[in-house]
């Protein structure tokens, strides 16, 4: 029971990681209907910028926001060189020109960093774990990023019902016009929110940093995983964000916790019940999908009816 | 009396809280011209769609020459003899004329499955094509691509593909918006032609249009028919007067 | 009132003219090898094949994405299904176990081939069915999404080598034909490709062509004439995917391998491009899309190891500045042409 309760934490955790680009994602897609492939390259960026100042200075706390800054930079001159040309344009230019900085990005950033993965070390003031219940210690660090995931949402949630930002948000969704009649630089607003996108994509690298290897390609292999989320959440909706992201960090954890065990189990060969296991949870939520698909086409939570 | 071809009864439709269609009940008898009139934001368009299956109304019920359709899916209603032209043009701009009305021939002939003869050279779709759109007014422009007609034409064209898939029921949605004075006059002209053999639901603000062609009026506000009646009938009722003619625009 | 524009809508070129330039290019791909080994370029016999056999892949794409408008994100999926196909029934021959408790290992073309097609068909029936529930952004999200999970099926089977992929130690073999002569692969391949674009002209211009061309540009037109438009789209997206699955199996034996690589997502991505490279929606702009991207990597490949950081900023502009891909540059020089 207490590893079970530890790979369901562990799939919480994975799940606020994806809200984090999901959330990006949908905000950028919803507000400017661009389809951003370069997201998960926000994403590398933001934890190559972490590894490469921690491994420099050895404080995290100076690498966090290093890693934040660069993904946000990054977005805005993304946004401001490329995106602001595709907001008129249809979804498959958005997709090719996207794809075109996916292949930039990664082999820049091999240039620059090489093809070996580089490692953070967890920060001293979160390392560590503290007990959950019985028989269980959880790391602190883990714990941190659920709780940074958390407050990140709760912040969305203000800033886009509360705010007068989050107002002009919302009006320059369904009235571009109006907005600019109201006086708003909405060319600069949207540099702004798809700065504000990165730095969501960028706040999930930084926190992979030390959890995760940092190499090439670990942007990509997120991006299609929050496509998973945002088709399960409903397209646009940020609400849709987070319960996809949750329900697919969670599934996908304790498939690939249960499943080998539980073949194990039921096939005589162990070796091939571990192929067999790691092949179905790794499918898992992909089938996950295809079954919210086939009872609700428009996912979970739609932004709209 | 005949039987009615279409017979909606009691349909409700609200968009949040909004009543789009509010307790409609209406009937068009086979052959018949019935006008639908009303101020715009009337919930004439979305009437059309519930009526095409694609809106889906929350309550009512919609016969169609004597079942209910109201599980069918637009493609069948279509096959049923339901057409509709768009107020708002929806047309295959990249094609012409003629093989927008074509395309609609071929969708009457059943299956499009066949994947090697050229269509293009189908006598079987040009013939008939082309009648639907001498019937429109719009021979002259068979071989004119669809985005390089102007908006009189467009109307045109809509009516040409909509006679095409042999409507029983046309569901004429503003057919004469934006038209000059002669082109308007083209339309009224073309419509009359079909009188009689196809029944028309017409939605239209040209009165001098409505008046030329209906058989009957309904006319509708906020979602509820306030009257309905031959056209004479309509004109002097006082009620219409307040809430539609009166304003000006007749 | 006389009205110049009144009359069949003319082509860029007279047909006469196109069918000649047609049969010109085909005497140039059939004499190529010959060309090669006078101009001491033996390799470019390799490369033209690649170009020949992506291009029917790029083709089939395109009749879902450039004829009907179907963004699928997935081809490189049904592409190396067909790969597998070769792979597997290779494997099979060789050991002579069985496969679904039958004999069916082979290395013959004829056989592995159609079976290729048919079973990235049946993939394509199944993924498509569910994907067309959605539309617009989401299909494309769902098409990577679906394909991500066959490449993952591919790296878990570990039977048939899993990451590692599988050898074809020899080419299927064809009956009076050394496919093993890199020559007369070429121009097997050349054959199939000249096939396949013969098919897709025919079904681009077919009533099924005519009813997908209807689809791209209005689907709500579509429906309030009657066509159940569903169907169709899944047809082109099955038929888009047989094409792939020939591709696939070509490439195979080709390569002489086959690897989850094949269905990498990147190699999707690839297709689009060379789709929108050449000009959606034409019948021959995939097969020069098709050479002009691997004409360009194999270029960019031989300055540096490090192309992608060139080839990506170059497909960005080509996006941004080029509408309709090489045609519409052409276009542009050409001065004013939309």
């Amino acid at each position: 029971m207490p590893l079970l309760i530890e790979q369901a934490l562990n799939g919480v955790q994975l799940g606020f990681m994806l809200f984090l680009l999901a959330a990006g994602l949908t905000l950028i897609f919803g507000i400017m209907g661009v389809i951003n492939l370069a997201q998960g390259s926000l994403y590398m960026i933001g934890a190559y910028a972490t590894a490469a100042v921690a491994a420099k200075t050895g404080s995290f706390l100076l690498a966090a926001p290093a890693g934040l800054a660069a993904a946000a930079l990054a977005g805005m001159s993304m946004e401001y060189l490329v995106v602001r040309r595709l907001y008129a344009r249809d979804h498959l230019d958005q997709v090719l020109a996207t794809f075109g900085l996916i292949l930039f990005f990664n082999q820049l950033t091999t240039i620059l960093f090489g093809r070996q993965p580089l490692f953070v070390e967890i920060p001293p003031f979160l390392n560590g774990s503290v007990p959950i219940v019985e028989g269980l210690r959880y790391p602190v660090y883990r714990l941190a990023i659920i709780a940074v995931g958390l407050a990140t949402a709760i912040a969305l949630y203000v800033l886009i019902a509360r705010t007068r930002l989050g107002m002009l948000i919302r009006a320059g969704a369904t009235n571009r016009d109006m907005v600019r009649a109201l006086g708003v630089d909405i060319r600069l607003l949207y540099t702004v929110l798809f700065g504000v996108g990165a730095m969501l994509a960028g706040l999930a690298g930084v926190m992979a940093g030390p959890i995760l290897s940092v190499q090439v390609g670990m942007g990509e292999q997120v991006l299609i995983l929050t496509f998973v989320v945002v088709v399960i959440g409903g397209v646009g909706s940020i609400r849709g964000a987070f319960v996809g992201a949750l329900v697919v960090g969670v599934v996908d954890t304790l498939l690939r916790a249960v499943l080998p065990g539980l073949l194990r189990q039921l096939m005589s060969s162990g070796s091939e019940a571990d192929a067999l296991a790691s092949g179905l949870s790794a499918m898992g939520v992909y089938m996950l999908m295809a079954i919210v698909l086939l009872i609700r086409p428009k996912g979970l939570l739609p932004a709209h009816g | 009396m005949s039987e009615p071809l279409l017979r909606v009864q009691r349909l409700f439709k609200r968009f949040g809280g909004v009543s789009a269609t509010d307790d409609l009940s209406l009937d068009v008898r086979p052959g018949e011209v019935h006008a639908l009139i009303g101020p715009n934001g009337a919930g004439k368009t979305t009437f059309i769609g519930q009526l095409m299956g694609e809106i889906a109304p929350d309550s009512g019920a919609i016969h169609f020459g004597g079942t209910d359709i109201r599980a069918l899916s637009t493609p069948a209603r279509v096959k049923r003899g339901l057409a509709r032209t768009f107020q708002i043009i929806e047309l295959l701009l990249e094609e012409t004329a003629l093989d927008n009305v074509a395309l609609a021939v071929q969708a009457g002939q059943g299956h499009s499955f066949r994947f090697l003869a050229d269509a293009s050279k189908d006598r079987s779709l040009r013939a008939p094509a082309l009648d639907c759109l001498a019937a429109a007014g719009l021979a002259g422009r068979a071989h004119t691509l669809a985005a390089e007609l102007s908006h009189g034409e467009h109307k045109q064209l809509e009516l040409a593909i909509a006679l095409a898939t042999k409507p029983r029921l046309l569901l004429l949605d503003e057919p004469m918006a934006g038209l000059g004075a002669s082109e308007s006059r083209q339309m009224v002209e073309a419509l009359k032609r079909m009188k009689g053999d196809v029944a028309m639901l017409l939605v239209e603000h040209d009165m001098d249009a409505v008046f030329a062609l209906a058989d009957r009026i309904s006319v509708l506000v906020y979602g509820r028919v306030v009257a309905s009646g031959a056209p004479a009938e309509i004109q002097a009722d006082p009620q219409v007067k307040l809430a539609y003619l009166g304003e000006g625009d007749a | 009132m006389a009205d110049p524009s009144n009359k069949p809508a003319r082509p860029l070129l007279s047909s006469v003219r196109r069918r000649l330039l047609v049969a010109l290019l085909l005497v140039g791909l059939v004499v190529l090898p010959y060309l090669a080994s006078l101009a001491g370029q033996p390799a470019l016999v390799s490369l033209a094949t690649r170009i020949v056999i992506l291009a029917i892949a790029a083709a089939s794409l395109n009749l879902a994405l450039g004829y009907g408008g179907l963004i699928s994100f997935g081809h490189a999926a049904w592409y190396g299904v067909g790969a597998y196909v070769v792979g597997v029934l290779y494997r099979h021959f060789v050991t002579g176990d069985l496969l679904f408790g039958l004999p069916l290992g082979t290395d013959q073309l004829l056989i592995t081939l159609p079976a290729a097609i048919l079973v990235s068909g049946l993939f394509a029936a199944g993924f498509g069915a569910l994907s067309l529930r959605t539309s617009g952004v989401q299909f494309i999200m769902i098409t990577l999404a679906f394909a991500q999970m066959i490449f993952f099926f591919f790296v878990a089977l570990k039977a048939y080598g899993g990451d590692d992929g599988l050898i074809v130690r020899r080419r299927n073999a064809l009956p009076f034909v050394d496919t093993r002569d890199s020559a007369t692969f070429y121009w097997v391949s050349l054959f199939f490709a000249v096939a396949w674009f013969a098919f897709m002209g025919r079904v681009v211009r077919s009533r099924f062509g005519k009813v997908l061309a209807g689809v791209r540009q209005s689907e709500r037109r579509m429906a309030a004439i009657g066509v159940p438009t569903y169907r169709y789209k899944l047809a082109a997206f099955v038929i888009s995917g047989m094409g792939a699955g020939l591709a696939g199996a070509l490439m195979a034996n080709h390569a002489r391998f086959v690897s989850p690589d094949m269905l990498h997502w990147t190699q999707s991505g690839e297709f689009m491009i060379m789709v929108i490279l050449g000009g959606a929606g034409t019948l021959l702009g995939p097969a020069l899309g098709a050479a002009v991207l691997i004409g360009l990597e194999t270029q960019l490949a031989a300055w540096t190891e490090h192309w992608q950081v060139i080839l990506g900023p170059l497909l960005v502009l080509m996006i941004l500045f080029t509408r309709g891909g090489l045609s519409g540059l052409l276009g542009l020089l050409r001065g004013g042409g939309r």
